[in-house]
């Protein structure tokens, strides 16, 4: 029991240490290739090539002044950045990184937790972080932060339907909702992505919306809101939603990886150590190309109009995963 | 520990419904309802029960409590007054509290201890629940989507807007689009 515990925590505070700086730097990465792709260089200042930016950035959002606006309802208008981390974190918990491995004579999952339904617990946190976006709008007293909240929340309610339901045929290929059964579903090269391509079009999409990213950034929109529904958070409350942001599109990546693309599955060769490392390394590189999908996007794609997003959502996008869900289920009956 | 647990989050979960009351702000109480749920999924965990426990998550708080959220938003609710105080409530409303609880307490109990339920039983999983829905309660299932069904049409019908004069031009498209409920509410 306390060598479980001592276990789980330890593995709380790699995934913690990992995470935050991971965040630290796809956010510089995400300057410095949007830059690239505006023909600008991006940041190169602090440090070599500008990599030592993000302590800068942490020093800044540390000092700066921590503005509760005249109005505000103070218990929700704390209550909502912490909120949105504290989500964000726990969907990390259930991912897998890797196989089962045996170190130091301890045999361990390469996860915080493995749980029967770490599908339904992913998606069940997710719907909750609604409440970070529509509270911290509504706390903070301003009408940009309350639009931006509307917008965040029926946005989030719209598109986390087709999220669900995309994710349900690569379930029914497995048959369980454990993601290392996914993951282990997938051996020798049978990525669901090939069978299940339109889900996975509709999964991406509702990614990219869930976690307000362009083209679905509408609840930040800086040129009609200000910034949406953090736009009265200053300092540490702002950067809470920061982190959460990132570590949502990171937890999606996630995801996509371990559902669509094997997980940690991949050609392993050479000495033992490498054969224990590879597949970490596959999950990380397949994560990353995901990651980088997302800044590519940004760089790219302008924002959609709110009827054309909601219009989209409903119109399109639940049918073609309630489609997907009716024509898997009949192939996985007839087999 | 399980039992620790459990007491815990049934605290909880009744601080929550308390808290509900008392509190005039229509958000708190809403939130407060957010609370017991989530205090009331992990009871669900508690019993093995993680099918039904996430499903409580995704479904209530997540799905059903946003909406109440969202509407006491739109409307931009203020506090209430805290309503009138009723005589009949001061006198009998501890006693037939009390009565209550008591019910429950002794029926429950029996039942549960009859049924063989306990903390930590082996796990119901999406599998058992799926095969109960199915085979077992298939005619109920259905029964209650066609509900479901029913409820949403009457909900659209409600919804939408009773016929006016074509809008002028300019309008987006997809308001002008036909749509298969105006046209029912029209007729």
């Amino acid at each position: 029991m306390v060598a479980y515990l001592l276990i789980t925590l330890v593995k709380c505070l790699v995934v913690l240490l990992i995470l935050l700086t991971a965040v630290a730097y796809i956010q510089l990465a995400e300057r410095k290739i949007v830059g690239r792709m505006q023909s600008r260089v991006g940041p190169t200042r602090v440090g070599p090539f500008g990599l030592l930016q993000p302590a800068a950035d942490a020093i800044k959002f540390i000092l700066k002044e921590d503005v509760t606006p005249d109005g505000a309802h103070k218990f929700l208008y704390v209550l909502a950045p912490m909120l949105a981390v504290v989500l964000a974190l726990l969907s990390i918990t259930v991912i897998p990184v890797g196989p089962i491995v045996h170190l130091f004579g301890i045999t361990t999952a390469l996860q915080i937790t493995d749980i029967n339904v770490g599908l339904l617990f992913i998606l069940g946190v997710t719907s909750l972080g609604v409440y970070g976006v529509v509270l911290a709008g509504w706390s903070s007293n301003s009408k940009y932060s309350l639009l931006g909240s509307l917008r965040g929340g029926s946005q989030m309610i719209s598109y986390e339907l087709a999220l669900g339901l995309a994710l349900v045929g690569p379930v029914m290929l497995a048959g369980t909702l454990s993601l290392r059964g996914i993951v282990e579903a997938q051996a020798h090269l049978h990525w669901f992505i090939v069978p299940q391509i339109v889900a996975f079009a509709v999964y991406l999409t509702a990614a990219f919306a869930e976690t307000n990213r362009v083209p679905f950034d509408l609840p930040d929109a800086e040129g009609e809101l200000g910034a949406g529904y953090h736009t009265e958070y200053s300092a540490m409350k702002f950067a809470m939603f920061f982190l959460a942001e990132y570590v949502n599109m990171i937890t999606v990546s996630c995801v996509a990886t371990l559902v669509f693309f094997g997980g940690w599955m991949g050609p392993l060769f050479g000495p033992a150590l490498l054969r224990a490392l590879l597949p970490v390394l596959y999950f990380v590189a397949k994560v990353c190309c995901f990651l980088f999908l997302y800044i590519w996007v940004r760089g790219t794609l302008p924002r959609f109009r709110y009827d054309q997003l909601m219009g989209f959502g409903w119109k399109v996008m639940i049918p073609l995963a309630l489609a997907n869900v009716m024509v898997t289920g009949l192939v996985v009956a007839l087999h | 520990m399980q039992l620790a647990l459990f007491l815990v989050f049934a605290l909880v979960a009744v601080a929550g419904g308390v808290n509900l009351l008392l509190q005039r702000h229509p958000i708190y109480s809403a939130l407060s309802l957010v609370t017991v749920m989530g205090a009331l999924a992990v009871e669900y965990l508690l019993l093995g029960a993680e099918f039904i426990a996430f499903i409580q998550i995704i479904v209530y708080a997540g799905a059903i409590m946003v909406l109440f959220v969202f509407v006491i938003m739109v409307l931009n609710a203020g506090e209430v007054a805290a309503p009138p105080k009723s005589r009949v409530a001061a006198f009998l409303g501890l006693p037939l509290l009390t009565a209550l609880a008591l019910l429950l307490l002794t029926q429950f109990t029996g039942s549960i201890g009859g049924a063989g339920l306990a903390l930590g039983d082996p796990r119901v999983g999406p599998a058992e629940v799926g095969d109960a829905l199915f085979h077992r309660y298939l005619l109920p299932f259905e029964v209650t989507s066609v509900l479901f069904l029913v409820g949403i049409l009457g909900a659209v019908v409600l919804a939408a807007r009773p016929h006016r004069p074509r809008p002028a031009a300019g309008q987006a498209p997809e308001a002008l689009a036909e749509n298969p409920a105006a046209a029912a509410a029209r007729r």
